[in-house]
């Protein structure tokens, strides 16, 4: 483990990474504290005398929305929205990912046989497209955008863990458990799952960046939460219209959705290379 | 070879089948009443009785799928809730600008990702190298309406170098196609720094150094030729994830293919329309597995004994 932290210590890029998903987590809760204004409050002097949104300014950092709201309060509740749903929706999508690919590669069989085709079955769905049918026929909201998410996202991880688990499965040590009467749980939990630990965690911060970027796709295309709660990708629609005279109301939220993922990416890899050294450079 | 093929075949046809099951249930989902839809809010018990007779609704579920999957193999999928017309020949007549718009796309993303990865691969450790797969992050990191959005703002809005959306023109496409394909060339360009880094170790390019050759022409002849070949069973993969994107990027640069198709669709819930892109989408991205599946052991024939 310290040799883990030393090597992911001396990988700068995602240190970068992880200061600045320090500072988004701090940014989403601590918003209501640090928030000048209510994000959905609209200020009479909120937009110019024509009614166009204001530019960034003094009263109003990152400008004003077309609805006079202003922009950077909204940026910081959908920070709020961005990391709870990339975390949760991520969460329960590697969660079952893991469990269906472990016991596929451990049970083989029928058992994973008909796992494995259901994953092969979901990698013929485009995910936005299947996310978006799912949300269309539920009615949207963040129960049902984490709902929606998790049940895309299994699939990836759900297929990793798998190989993983039939090359670990054979290893002598996991006949030798058998041999010593341990029963199949005991074997999934003790001896197949820690090993596959490293692999889990790499995967889950590889996905949050993946879940950032759906749930803004979904959220711009208006299948994600709904309004009133601020959502970068929503703000970007809400202003599309209105974007070639005010750049800023897509470039500000657009960037925050682009470092975050980023970010994610940034530590998800220098996490791949800390704790498999021997994959270094190769990816 | 043949067998394998039949195999390959015969598990296409499987997911076929399998994504049929689901739009399936699916439509099971949808709170709203078919039969209420249709009758609208005058309409008697008898009136309603006899529109789930029309529609098959009575029958059992397994022959309500038979009947549904039979509908689907002929092409029908349905009619459109907002435009009163068939979904099919709707989807069909959108689909050759979303074609060409991937094809463009494929174009851009080897374009970038190629080049990228050679250079990397070639300057591995050192300053570009790092550069290059740090933008290649950067690339698969951004949302694509925000790419398109700021592309559109940069080269059509401000300096004017393409139009500002459109369909028709080659000028048309770049900007779209780059929207597209920039994420992809990302991955390529990872996968060819890796796939050039593996070949450029094997006896024969020590060899070809050792002969005097260049090293331009031991990069080029020997190493690029084995190392593209792994890119290149890749790229009927790209047809699954360009279907995600082109919902976005069409709807971003105003193209008319089944991306805008599907937006409109979202924007007024239709779900027939909906449910047909989907279904469609998920043909080609099979159709593109199988041919991924077909090209890998062509091009390494140790795929072929497994």
């Amino acid at each position: 483990m310290g040799d883990t932290w030393k090597r992911f210590r001396g990988d700068k890029l995602a240190i970068v990474g992880l200061v600045v998903i320090f500072i988004f987590a701090m940014a989403a809760i601590f918003a209501p504290v640090i928030a000048p204004y209510n994000p959905t409050e609209q200020f009479f002097d909120g937009l110019t005398d024509e009614g166009s949104p204001l530019p960034p300014g003094w009263r109003f950092w990152f400008g004003t929305d077309t609805n006079g709201r202003d922009q950077f309060s909204r940026l910081l509740f959908g920070a709020q929205t961005s990391l709870l749903i990339g975390i949760v929706a991520n969460g329960i999508a590697v969660t079952i990912g893991t469990a269906l690919g472990l016991v596929a590669g451990y049970m083989r069989g029928w058992t994973g046989a008909s796992i494995m085709r259901l994953t092969d079955l979901m990698m013929a769905f485009p995910p936005l497209l299947l996310a978006i049918a799912l949300a269309a026929i539920l009615k949207p909201g963040l129960n049902i955008v984490i709902l929606v998410i998790a049940l895309v996202n299994w699939v990836q991880i759900a297929r990793v863990i798998y190989t993983e688990t039939v090359s670990l499965s054979e290893r002598e040590y996991i006949e030798a458990a058998r041999a010593l009467g341990a029963g199949n749980g005991r074997i999934l939990l003790r001896h197949l799952l820690p090993h596959l630990i490293p692999t889990v965690i790499v995967y889950a911060t590889l996905g949050i960046a993946t879940t950032v970027l759906l749930e803004a796709m979904l959220s711009f295309l208006g299948r994600g939460v709904q309004p009133p709660t601020p959502a970068w990708g929503m703000m970007i629609f809400e202003s599309q219209s209105y974007f070639l005279n005010a750049p800023w109301l897509v470039f500000i939220p657009g960037a925050a959705i682009l470092i975050l993922a980023l970010a994610f990416n940034l530590v998800g890899d220098g996490l791949r290379d800390a704790l498999d050294p021997t994959q270094r450079g190769r990816g | 070879m043949l067998h394998y093929l039949a195999r390959r075949l015969a598990a296409s046809l499987l997911i076929l089948l399998g994504v049929s099951i689901v739009t399936f249930g699916l439509t099971f989902m949808i709170p709203a009443d078919p039969v209420a839809m249709i009758a609208g809010r005058n309409s008697t018990p008898q009136m309603r009785d006899n529109i789930r007779i029309q529609l098959g609704l009575d029958k059992p579920i397994p022959e309500q799928y038979a009947r549904y999957l039979g509908r689907l193999v002929t092409g029908n999928l349905g009619m459109s809730y907002a435009r009163k017309s068939e979904v099919g020949p709707l989807v069909v007549s959108r689909l050759p600008p979303t074609l060409l718009l991937m094809l463009g796309a494929i174009i851009a993303e080897l374009l970038i990702g190629i080049p990228a990865g050679i250079y990397a691969a070639t300057r591995r450790g050192r300053f570009a190298d790092k550069a290059a797969m740090t933008l290649s992050f950067v690339s698969v990191s951004t949302p694509q309406f925000v790419l398109g959005l700021t592309l559109l703002y940069l080269f059509a809005y401000l300096w004017n170098w393409f139009p500002l959306g459109g369909y028709g023109k080659l000028s048309n496409l770049i900007l779209p196609a780059l929207t597209l394909g920039l994420a992809g060339g990302g991955w390529y360009s990872r996968m060819m720094r890796s796939s050039m880094i593996e070949v450029l170790r094997n006896d024969y390019i020590r060899t070809a150094r050792a002969k005097g050759m260049s090293e331009w022409r031991v990069t080029m002849k020997h190493g690029f030729r084995n190392a593209i070949l792994p890119i290149v069973a890749m790229i009927g993969l790209d047809v699954g994830i360009f279907m995600s994107g082109v919902v976005v990027v069409e709807n971003v640069f105003g193209w008319p293919g089944i991306g805008q198709l599907m937006w409109q669709a979202i924007q007024s819930l239709d779900i027939p329309v909906i449910m047909g892109v989907t279904i469609v989408a998920a043909c080609f991205i099979v159709l593109g597995n199988l041919i991924a599946d077909l090209v890998s052991p062509l091009i390494d024939p140790r795929i072929r004994s497994r």
